[in-house]
């Protein structure tokens, strides 16, 4: 299945060339088939598959509470994301609202990841590119995220924190003042990224032009997150669809419209600059103490104390542990603005303790398939600008 | 999602009706969630409506999902979940199909994202799209064996 190609010196057999998925530029375990005339790209397909671990199958084993801990696997870069998601949907097919304090909690943190998440990109994508300095710098302070994540949960990453009904503990006394010293901290940690890239000639001969995805092309193909805001498409589901209490904060959604790699670039530290916004706006929003979950006897668990000293409780604690609760049949589609676009939760419920089927509308997955759009035309060199800006994870485009 | 008082009374339910009265066959809303169902044969032809017809502009495919209703018949519950960036509306598209060979009309055509979420589909439960460019497994080996996501597929242990 080789293409002919027009060489300098007649017509010959483009070069097959795979690229991955041991390849340190595809961020994981991607495959890319390119066919090649010298060293531009004729055809680029991309294999995936390697990660998959059957995710969704393996939520149709487990009670609805139980499943949360495999939606942090889903996108390793973002667990808090999927979790948010995972929960908002079920709790929309209970018909049941969180207290507005661990909305608020939620808020902050899924703001916080989505911050962690754009350094780990912009860190290895610069690292791709060659500026290897600013990849060292998104992981120090991606790490001061991580510890206030640990301090919350026990868990650096994979955390579990958001629970169907509000949040799995209380936060502890004084968390926020690290997230107080992380929001006073990062804006001047931003301005020291964009001195090292923005007007740095090599970063934009390297990303200016390259991979371009017009506004139709990235809607015909599902394109969705900073993505899709390149491109000029004002998208943002927290705009849209509001979830958890996000119409109460005002924030911009930064697009742009020359819909290359370099606006893809612009439109993600930008992105990190309204994150902070909202992190600002929800820490004193948020009350030291008060209700965590919400109050549904049967399906969230009552607190410890009340468990210890009431016979209702200790039933109902049982019950939820080892049957689980069993929902309306019915089904939801959730969608919430992760890190990367558009993370839908497909959950369906036929009466029973376990989900009947759980689909992740993973927008890796999606986005990873405008891939021959971005690089069919450039150089390889380009393609990996390209697989760089399209921000896949591919535990999450696998699943 | 809508405010009004009853599902039939959505107004994307009555431009279908007044543009086809058999278009839809049933409306269901559960958490103002609007679900049509539609018949098989209909699908690409509603698609294209929805997609071009002015002041609905569903012009974004988020995702298409599938659940296995075994042991009910017809066992394939298909799920298009669309969205009308232009009118920020939200819409689920049902088509029911029958097993044991199931086979439906592709829409990639139409939504060009449909390529690889149809493509996971027939990898995980073995639906056939009829017209789609290159249907082959996508997650799993070229050479695997049967649908892992179907309710008859074991979670453990040897097949």
């Amino acid at each position: 299945m080789t293409t002919t190609v027009q060489t300098a010196v007649g017509t010959a057999e483009a070069m097959v060339l795979n690229m991955g998925p041991q390849h340190p530029s595809t961020h994981g375990v991607l495959r890319v088939l390119l066919e090649l005339n010298g060293e531009t790209v004729v055809k680029a397909r991309s294999e995936i598959g390697y990660l998959h671990t059957g995710i969704e199958k393996s939520c149709e084993a487990l009670t609805y509470s139980q499943a949360i801990t495999l939606t942090d696997r889903i996108d390793y870069l973002a667990p808090l994301s999927n979790n948010l998601g995972y929960c908002l949907a079920v709790e929309k097919l209970l018909g049941i609202e969180v207290p507005k304090r661990a909305q608020y909690i939620r808020v902050l943190l899924t703001e916080l990841t989505r911050i962690a998440s754009h350094l780990v990109w912009l860190g290895t994508h610069a690292m791709d590119l060659g500026a290897v300095s600013v990849m060292l710098y998104c992981f120090r302070e991606r790490e001061q995220i991580l510890k206030i994540l640990e301090m919350l949960s026990g868990q650096r990453m994979m955390t579990s924190y958001f629970r169907i009904g509000g949040l799995a503990l209380q936060p502890p006394p004084g968390w926020l003042d690290p997230v107080e010293r992380f929001t006073d901290m990062l804006p001047s940690r931003i301005d020291d990224y964009e001195e090292l890239l923005t007007h740095n000639r090599i970063w934009e001969l390297r990303t200016r032009g390259i991979g371009v995805l017009t506004a139709k092309d990235a809607i015909a193909l599902g394109v969705s997150g900073p993505m899709l805001r390149a491109s000029g498409v004002a998208y943002d589901v927290r705009k849209f669809f509001p979830y958890s209490s996000y119409e109460e904060f005002e924030f911009e959604v930064p697009t742009r419209t020359e819909s290359d790699c370099y606006a893809r670039y612009l439109v993600r530290v930008a992105e990190m600059r309204e994150s902070l916004k909202i992190v600002r706006q929800a820490m004193p929003l948020i009350a030291p103490d008060g209700p965590i979950k919400a109050d549904v006897p049967g399906i969230i668990p009552p607190p410890r104390e009340e468990m210890k000293t009431e016979m209702e409780a200790l039933i109902y604690h049982f019950k939820i542990f080892t049957e689980g609760f069993a929902p309306p049949p019915g089904e939801v589609y959730q969608r919430i603005e992760s890190p990367r676009g558009e993370l839908g939760f497909f959950v369906v419920s036929d009466g029973s303790a376990k989900p009947c089927r759980v689909k992740v509308r993973a927008p890796s997955f999606v986005n990873l398939q405008a891939l021959p759009q971005l690089a069919e035309g450039s150089l390889v060199a380009d393609l990996i600008a390209c697989i760089g800006t399209t921000d896949i994870v591919l535990g999450e485009v696998d699943r | 999602m809508t405010d009004s008082a009853t599902p039939e009374q959505n107004p994307i339910v009555q431009r279908l009706r007044a543009w086809d009265s058999d278009a839809v066959t049933q409306v269901i809303e559960f958490r103002s969630e609007l679900t049509l169902v539609v018949a098989g044969a209909n699908l690409r032809r509603i698609a294209e409506y929805l997609q071009n017809e002015p002041g609905l502009e569903f012009n974004f495919l988020s995702d298409i999902s599938v659940v296995d209703r075994l042991p009910a018949v017809p066992r394939f519950e298909m799920n298009y979940h669309l969205l009308s960036i232009p009118n920020r509306q939200t819409l689920r598209i049902r088509v029911w199909v029958a097993g044991p060979d199931p086979v439906v009309d592709s829409v990639t055509a139409i939504y060009p994202t449909a390529n690889w979420h149809e493509r996971e589909i027939f990898d995980l439960f073995g639906v056939r799209f009829e017209g789609h460019p290159e249907l082959r497994r996508i997650l799993l080996p070229d050479d695997w064996e049967g649908y892992p996501l179907r309710k008859d597929y074991p979670v453990e242990g040897f097949r």
